[in-house]
């Protein structure tokens, strides 16, 4: 066979190859994906048992520890509407009310049970204060 | 002082806008005046920006907090090792810190091509000097790190407690050096572009300052790993965060073009692909800055929603756009007579391994802005977890091992199957005798993945090993020198090669301490009181007592706990909690000293085998009601009557016998991660040392050049 055609039956190969891994790839990321919902899209349409990350803030006057247990209820970031959370592990150091939070669970029984080691705490902005100019 | 701060940034915005003018100009035939000044510019605006680093800098030492970011991020009782590094926790600072540092570089590189690549540098000069431009124009108008306030206040909010940590004040520095560093080679590939000089020369020229941003970025990712580590309570090092990958992303496509312009300088092959990878390296430290700046990912550090959002992805735009245009235009000079003569040749693994690399950063890039690309294509923002990063950096990395061990020992061009055997029938047995004795004798086999990665590890490190034993070799046989002498002579002749060889070797250890920690970890959460315990991985952990702690700065509530293996004791450990007042007076006089920021204290018995990690989160609601208490009573108090009362719920809280939840972790191999970090970094720093051969070479090839020139004027 001529060498350049073996080069281009080569490039051929390789580009193939590249391009079903690329798309699995990207149907398994469809796939694996959580959906992200606010408080009331999950109390709207939310399915029982179904996997989602639960985003929003920490309602005030919320949290309570109950042996390894936190309870604390995630309000949107702009509205009312909140959902109580059941989460245990590892809670991160800037969890606090008021905060921004993320956390990964299922609805069961009006109650948004939290995989474990799910919950992240975004950094506080409040080390911005409003006073400086 | 922060007027003072102000013009220095104006003069910095001015020097840069003029120092690009003067490039330009120099650039298309104004003269070599023009470039000599564009020049001078440079130098000059890394001397203003050090100024201004200064006056900032002494701003945090004096606690001045008229400036806005010193009150914002520092406090009198902020201890000086932070003050001073207390600059780069905000955004403002950092940018500051981005663009000094790209002074310093840029200034660097322009009087070390000196006189050299006469086309290129104005060109480079004036990539650097535009966005140098960019990066001031930001900290003219858009967020200044010299705000003043007009009554400053006594004390400053202190630096977020989250980042009191050793490693986490050189992460910063680290990583953005590594960013900003990359600018060089991409800024003369721009100019080799420009004026169509395709050939090695400007990968040459800036060879050295790929290195040196690489090896930052290194350091920093490691150093970033190690504070997640040692500093958050969760126990891991990487949890494909946005802006963990974030800096991984340039970091992959960097090594890429590390490899591959080896390619270009021996073979004169690759060179679309090169200006590709630096072109694509600098944008993704670009995405890298801006990530990290805007929050639109969600992510522990996206520190709120940010202002410079836009500029940034203005500049990344015209950025991938302009360089896009450039290559197209340029191809028919990027063009290269060679091909690839054969798959067994270093240039082909080189190549694999590119791609290897390449691929990494997709996946990893895919999976970072996934939230995004499911929003635009759903409607619905969704994410990506661990377990899916993994699914595809797992074979990735485990190829990318094999591929150091077997790349660097091929020839250029071709090697035949005898030379393969040859080369490689010790590594591949010791490979095989380390698969057969973990798949014995451990229980290693429970992951086939990582027992894979341990193979090729071992297969990697004996290549490795072989190259030298061969290069000591032949040595002797040409010198009467001892093995050791041998050694190093060897590797002054050939330090880039051996550099290489070593840090292949470290990042095979790295990965075989990140195989085996997530592969084989255990872990607990337990919740005990005093005198109760918990077993985790074949040891015996007891919680002894607690622990208390009062300071000017925080309040620390602990535990001492008794770490045994068959009845010996291993380690006693003191995991605690630190908590840092908080400037809310609404929580109460009392109270403000609990509900402030609040750290974990890791309890770590480090070894090399495997670490013993432990972290706590102290119960406090016994004390809740003496919090309740002293708020009420002590509304009008003194300071020193507030602080007795803190002393005293401090010892209360050791005589109640408090319930604490902890998390216990037995982690193998975690010190391989940070040992092979520093074999890595040997390596790096073998390959980066001025060779005096080199230099001798280099002089001596001058001389040769000006003779040459005055034989040539006098036969005229």
């Amino acid at each position: 066979m001529d060498p350049h055609r073996k080069r281009s039956i080569r490039l051929a190969i390789a580009l193939g190859v590249a391009v079903v891994l690329a798309g699995a790839l990207i149907y398994t990321s469809f796939s694996a994906a959580t959906e992200a919902q606010q408080p009331s899209q999950l109390l709207a349409s939310g399915k029982q048992g179904k996997s989602y990350e639960l985003t929003g803030t920490v309602a005030a006057g919320s949290v309570r520890h109950q042996g390894d247990v936190l309870l604390f209820r995630v309000r949107d970031r702009t509205g009312s509407a909140s959902v109580p959370v059941r989460y245990t592990g590892e809670i991160p150091d800037p969890f606090r009310e008021g905060r921004e939070v993320i956390v990964k669970g299922a609805l069961s029984n009006g109650q948004f049970v939290a995989e474990r080691d799910s919950l992240v705490t975004k950094c506080p902005s409040k080390f911005k204060k409003k006073n400086s100019q | 002082m922060t007027t003072f701060g102000r013009g220095l940034l104006i003069v910095a915005l001015l020097t840069a806008l003029y120092a690009a003018f003067a490039a330009l100009r120099g650039a298309r035939g104004g003269g070599r005046e023009w470039v000599v000044s564009s020049r001078r510019a440079i130098y000059a605006l890394a001397a203003v920006l050090t100024a201004a680093v200064i006056v900032l800098e002494s701003a945090f030492v004096r606690s001045d907090f008229s400036f806005g970011l010193v009150a914002d991020n520092s406090s009198t009782t902020t201890p000086t090792f932070y003050k001073l590094t207390a600059m780069w926790s905000s955004q403002s600072g950092s940018l500051l810190l981005w663009v000094w540092v790209l002074s310093l570089f840029s200034a660097g590189v322009l009087f070390a091509t000196k006189r050299r690549l006469r086309e290129i540098v104005p060109w480079a000069t004036a990539v650097l000097a535009g966005l140098a431009t960019f990066f001031c124009a930001l900290l003219v108008f858009k967020v200044s790190p010299f705000t003043s306030i007009a009554n400053p206040p006594t004390e400053g909010a202190g630096l977020n407690p989250l980042l009191r940590h050793p490693s986490m004040m050189f992460h910063p520095p680290m990583l953005y050096s590594g960013y900003v560093g990359f600018a060089i080679p991409f800024a003369f590939a721009i100019g080799a572009l420009a004026v169509r000089r395709v050939d090695a020369e400007w990968i040459r020229a800036t060879r050295r300052f790929s290195l040196i941003a690489w090896t930052f970025l290194s350091i920093g990712i490691l150093l970033g790993a190690r504070w997640s580590y040692s500093e958050l309570g969760w126990g891991g090092y990487w949890g494909w965060d946005p802006v963990e990958n974030a800096s991984l992303m340039p970091w992959l496509v960097g090594t890429a073009f590390l490899h591959s312009m080896i390619v270009q300088e021996k073979r004169d092959m690759l060179k679309v692909w090169n200006v590709s990878l630096i072109a694509g390296t600098f944008t993704l430290a670009l995405l890298g800055t801006f990530l990290v700046r805007s929050g639109i990912l969600d992510s522990i550090h996206a520190f709120g929603a940010s202002t410079v959002g836009g500029w940034f992805l203005g500049l990344i735009a015209v950025v991938v756009a302009g360089t896009a245009a450039l290559i197209v235009s340029r191809l028919p000079h990027l063009r290269s007579e060679r091909r690839i003569d054969s798959l067994l040749s270093r240039e082909a693994f080189f190549l694999l391994n590119n791609l290897v690399l390449v691929g990494l950063c997709f996946v990893v890039f895919w999976g970072t802005f996934f939230p995004l690309i499911s929003e635009a294509v759903t409607g619905h923002k969704a994410s990506v977890g661990p377990p899916w990063f993994d699914r595809y950096t797992v074979p990735l990395a485990v190829a990318l091992v094999l591929l150091s061990g077997i790349g660097p020992l091929l020839a250029w061009r071709r090697v035949t199957l005898a030379q393969v055997r040859r080369l490689f029938a010790v590594p591949a047995a010791i490979a095989l005798v380390t698969l057969a004795g973990l798949a014995l004798f451990t229980d290693a086999s429970s992951s086939p993945a990582s027992l894979v990665l341990f193979t090729f590890g071992a297969f990697t490190i004996a290549s490795v090993a072989g190259e030298f034993w061969r290069g000591i070799r032949a040595r002797r046989l040409v010198s009467s020198e001892g093995p050791g002498t041998a050694l190093l002579s060897v590797v002054r002749r050939n330090r880039r090669r051996y550099g290489g060889y070593i840090v292949h070797a470290g990042i095979a250890v790295v990965l075989i301490g990140v195989a085996a920690s997530s592969a084989f970890n255990h872990q607990v959460d337990v919740r005990l009181v005093p005198g109760q315990s918990a077993d985790v991985g074949g040891y015996h952990v007891r919680y002894l007592r607690p622990t208390s702690s009062v300071s000017n700065e925080k309040l620390a509530f602990g535990a001492v706990l008794d770490v045994r293996k068959d009845g010996k004791r291993v380690a006693l450990l003191r995991p605690s909690r630190s908590y840092f007042p908080s400037l809310d007076m609404r929580m109460g006089p009392i109270g403000r000293f609990f509900g402030g920021e609040s750290t974990s204290e890791v309890g770590l018995k480090a070894g090399l085998r495997r670490d013993i990690w432990t972290a706590m989160q102290p119960d406090l609601s016994a004390l809740q009601p003496g919090i309740r208490a002293g708020n009420k009573q002590l509304a009008n108090a003194g300071p020193k009557a507030q602080a007795f009362a803190i002393a005293f719920l401090a010892t209360s809280y050791q005589q109640k016998s408090p319930a604490a939840t902890f998390r216990l972790i037995v982690n193998p191999m975690v010190t391989w991660i940070w040992l092979g970090g520093i074999i890595g970094l040997g390596g790096a720093l073998v390959a980066l040392w001025p060779s005096a051969l080199a230099s001798r070479r280099r002089i001596t090839s001058l001389y040769a050049a000006r003779l040459g020139r005055e034989l040539s004027r006098a036969r005229a």
